[in-house]
């Protein structure tokens, strides 16, 4: 019977063993990173390489994906401005997506992003850009001054406006920014998880008449697999598309 | 009688875990409610923008997406806070 079924440990549902018995410290991870890194790569040189002017296959693929990231994220954003970001939020985009997939693809199933560390670096990324890109624009002091000193607000605020603003733009910016990411990629993880546990439990319970009930769970996770997929392009695009918000808000001048 | 007897072997570390699961149920269930009505009414009326001016629809579900991203950010710290009260 399975009303005493246990949920797998946080250790294997999470932690992968390390290839090579942990001596270089190389895991499922990291492997997942680096191919996402050689297909984003990848596709672009491939795409690039055989430019025609009617494009076919690949080409057609990516030069959709660009207009996308240009149309949808960049110029709604920042106007055309944003043309500039379009190589940088288009090679974001692409990267998060290809991690995030990978908790479908069949070997892989464990989203790369559901280990806080590559959303926290992305994230830090995206922290730098949007400051280094006010910086450059406003001058430090300006920059510094448009953002914690926001004008238009009667003097005696600013006692409570400017450490709301400190703490929301320079801290909790990149921390919901990362979290935002992990969490969701953790949460669709964890439900396919549940899922999977739950049906192979009643397909191979002893109660014979429990077996039927596995086809339950088991369509319940081919639905969600197929809700993973919009998950994974959906959040790739809210990072990029809060990097542009981000970065718009630090290059205008009017704050 | 058993109940008793097993009320006195819990030790120290015990009560601090159950208690620490207890702590991440209620921190994210309380963390969603909020969260969960705000979302609610901006994807509701975001729809109502969208039936009476479906010309501006991109622009609606652009600033959408960005809303609900601010406002999900929320119920996701209660996810962490449950996640760190459950395993750190």
């Amino acid at each position: 019977m399975i009303y005493g079924l246990d949920f797998p440990g946080i250790g294997e549902v999470l932690v992968w063993p390390d290839f090579n018995n942990n001596v270089i410290g190389f895991n499922k991870i990291a492997l997942s990173n680096l191919i996402a890194m050689v297909l984003t790569v990848g596709i672009f040189i491939i795409a690039g390489s055989k430019r025609k002017m009617v494009p076919a296959g690949i080409q057609n693929f990516v030069e959709a994906s660009v207009d996308f990231v240009r149309v949808g994220v960049a110029e709604e954003t920042m106007g055309k401005a944003g043309r500039k970001w379009v190589p940088f939020l288009c090679t974001m985009f692409f990267f998060i997506f290809f991690n995030n997939i990978s908790g479908i693809i069949p070997v892989f199933q464990m989203p790369a992003t559901a280990r806080i560390a590559l959303p926290l670096v992305l994230a830090l990324t995206t922290y730098v850009a949007f400051n280094v890109a006010g910086i450059i624009k406003q001058g430090p002091l300006h920059y510094l001054g448009a953002n914690l000193f926001p004008p238009g607000v009667p003097k005696v605020l600013y006692v409570l406006i400017t450490p709301i603003e400190l703490i929301s733009t320079f801290l909790v910016r990149p921390f919901s920014l990362a979290v935002r990411l992990f969490a969701n990629m953790l949460a669709g993880h964890l439900m396919l998880v549940t899922f999977a546990v739950l049906a192979d439990a009643l397909f191979n319970s002893s109660a014979l008449a429990l077996k039927p009930l596995s086809v339950l769970p088991f369509a319940m996770l081919v639905i969600m697999t197929g809700f993973e997929v919009l998950v994974s392009f959906l959040q790739a695009y809210i990072f990029t598309i809060l990097t542009g918000v981000y970065i718009a808000g630090a290059v205008s001048d009017h704050h | 009688m058993s109940l008793l007897a097993q009320a006195v072997e819990l030790t120290a570390s015990d009560i601090k875990s159950n208690n620490a699961a207890t702590g991440a149920g209620l921190a994210y269930g309380l963390a969603a409610i909020g969260p969960g009505l705000g979302i609610g009414y901006l994807v509701g009326q975001s729809v109502q923008a969208m039936a009476r001016q479906p010309e501006m629809a991109g622009q609606v579900r652009t600033t959408m997406f960005i809303g609900v991203a601010f406002t999900e950010a929320l119920a996701l710290f209660g996810l962490v806070v449950a996640i760190l009260l459950k395993f750190a």
